[in-house]
């Protein structure tokens, strides 16, 4: 049976009401739509099908007027992620610094390929164009914080200290 | 170390953020206070005309002349619009910035919006760069309290509120027209043009849109005055200062403010500290990763805009990636096409589908499985993509393309004659 998702567990209240506050008093509440989706994101780990119906609610929309937004973003997820999504920089300054080496690693520890999502639901390893983190490649982002440059042993005690502090 | 007049980087040091105080202390709003009591708008727009100021976001058109197209005195609601999208490998000197003196990009689109009558004005940022989205509405909500921005700014009548917009990834977004229609809640293809957005940008109405560097600039050419910005540059058509972001194979990957017009050699060799590990300089993409490369034969180069077209290259936005001699071009160039590829809209045959057949001739050398004929039809896609595209994404990748059939075509030959990467162990 497919589980019911409540408004409440994708935006709180004041979330909502600021949103439909904004949405009224502006002249094109549909420049929101990517606003909706990240808080929505933020506080639902991903954005399912209610989140999508949500956000065209709020915002007097359609849901494929809001779908066809929230498909095109590569930091919006349609799909379950883990608790700790980690966008690893695959672009030329990381890839010229190793970033390849980093990549191996990751995915050998972690047991999983890119696009993925480790069975205990606490990391999806993602490959990420550039962050703008070509001064410390190789890189990645956790929750839009950087770590680099990265070396194999950093990795080693990031992925070590994540799995003490997030696991449930 | 720099000797470079430091204009944008003034207030940096290392792990701080300037705020309101310092930065109205080190002769922040300055600019704005004067041209608002002194000058009129027109005269802002002459003078960075004059100034010859070229977009820092990588186009480099020249900031007066677009400004020019601009229907500053038809009524009604106009926008200006900052790209903050800073997503072209290689290139961080906007983050920088924003990281270092946030009221910098304030002022000067306070200072633009004035010059331009605009009355809107949006800054659209990337996800990634959370803490400098933070930076701005802090600065912003200072300036407002301090009556820089808001009604009737500094009694001369003239109104402008600011936005910051949060992004959610994708590189096409830095494509202005693209840009445009991810602010407004639509599907973010780039737009046919013309109409450019001057004439209908965003909701339809006169647009311009501006890189941070460039209007951060403004500031500072209305204090400095137009001969003097020209004066700051190495080049005698070039002008300013740029931030140059250094990263690659280079002891030293940082980001200076350097004037335009340094060669290349003081770059790699001061800035950047010579190369990594000891290794001799191969080659560089001078702007960002849709610049054709330069190589040895090019370190006595002044990088600017105009003399880096000579050579056929362009400054892009002075992100310089070196690479050393152990640097494989196909591989290095198969990953920026896999880059570009990904990042496609897939809006246009020529780069949904040209630049992912770029992708598997270049596969084929890497793993080598090429032939001679790949190598033909590497040279025809060149030809077709080339000028052919929707808008500039397709172009820009393949700069590097462009540079690999120029300078390493051997490079390619090798790999087909030995049937493997030479570079592979």
């Amino acid at each position: 049976m497919k589980e019911i998702i409540t408004t409440d567990a994708l935006l709180d209240a004041q979330q909502l009401g600021d949103f439909v506050r904004h949405a009224g008093e502006i002249e094109h509440p549909r420049e929101l739509i990517v606003d909706v989706l990240r808080a929505i994101q933020t506080r639902y780990g991903w954005v399912p099908d209610e989140g999508v119906e949500l956000t065209a609610s709020i915002l007097g929309l359609t849901a494929i007027e809001v779908e066809e937004i929230a498909t095109f973003y590569d930091k919006i997820f349609r799909r379950p992620v883990g608790r700790v999504t980690m966008h690893l920089c695959d672009s030329i300054c990381c890839w010229s610094r190793g970033g390849e080496e980093i990549a191996a690693h990751l995915k050998k520890i972690l047991g999983i390929e890119f696009g993925q999502t480790t069975d205990d639901g606490l990391f999806t390893l993602l490959p990420s164009c550039c962050l703008g983190c070509c001064g410390i490649a190789p890189a990645l982002m956790i929750d839009q914080q950087f770590y680099g440059p990265l070396t194999v042993e950093m990795v080693d005690e990031l992925i070590a200290t994540l799995r003490r502090e997030r696991s449930v | 170390m720099s000797q470079t007049p430091q204009l944008l980087f003034k207030n940096r040091k290392a792990g701080e953020t300037v705020f309101m105080p310092e930065y109205r202390a080190s002769g922040g709003y300055q600019g704005l206070e004067k041209a608002l009591r002194t000058m009129t708008p027109q005269d802002i727009r002459e003078l960075v005309k004059a100034a010859g100021l070229r977009g820092r976001g990588g186009a480099g058109f020249p900031t007066g002349v677009k400004w020019g197209f601009f229907p500053a005195d038809a009524p009604g609601v106009k926008y200006l619009v900052c790209n903050c999208d800073e997503m072209e490998p290689g290139t961080y000197k906007d983050g920088v910035l924003l990281q270092a003196d946030p009221h910098q990009l304030v002022e000067g689109m306070i200072l633009s919006a004035f010059a331009l009558q605009t009355q809107v004005g949006y800054i659209f940022i990337r996800y990634a760069y959370e803490r400098q989205a933070s930076n701005l509405r802090k600065a912003i909500s200072e300036a407002t309290a301090a009556g820089y921005l808001g009604k009737n700014i500094l009694g001369s009548g003239f109104d402008f509120e600011l936005h910051v917009h949060g992004s959610a990834g994708r590189y096409i977004l830095g494509e202005e027209t693209a840009l445009l229609n991810g602010l407004e809640g639509i599907r973010p293809n780039p737009r046919l043009k013309p109409p450019f957005p001057a004439t209908r940008g965003l909701f339809g109405r006169p647009t311009t849109v501006n890189n941070v560097e460039t209007l951060a600039n403004i500031p500072h050419i209305v204090m400095g005055g137009a001969q003097w910005f020209k004066d700051l540059a190495m080049t005698t058509d070039g002008s300013g200062t740029k931030l140059f972001g250094l990263s690659g194979h280079l002891n030293c990957t940082e980001c200076f403010e350097l004037p335009v017009g340094i060669p290349l050699r003081e770059v790699i060799e001061t800035y950047g500290q010579g190369m990594w590990r000891n290794k001799q300089f191969k080659a560089c993409l001078p702007g960002g990763a849709s610049t054709p490369y330069l190589t040895g034969e090019h370190l006595d180069v002044p990088l600017d805009f105009g003399t880096l077209e000579k050579v056929g290259s362009r400054f892009g936005t002075a992100g310089v990636t070196a690479f050393d001699e152990d640097t494989c071009m196909v591989a290095a160039t198969l990953n920026l096409i896999r880059f570009f590829a990904r990042e496609s809209c897939g809006w246009c045959t020529p780069c949904r589908d040209g630049l992912n057949l770029v992708k598997w001739l270049l596969e084929q050398f890497e793993s080598g499985t090429g032939t001679s004929d790949h190598l033909l039809m590497l040279k025809e896609q060149l030809r077709n993509i080339s000028g052919n595209s929707f808008c500039a994404l397709a172009e820009g990748a393949m700069g590097p393309v462009a540079g690999l059939l120029a300078h390493f075509e051997q490079e390619i030959v090798d790999h087909i004659d030995q049937g493997r990467c030479p570079f592979h162990r």
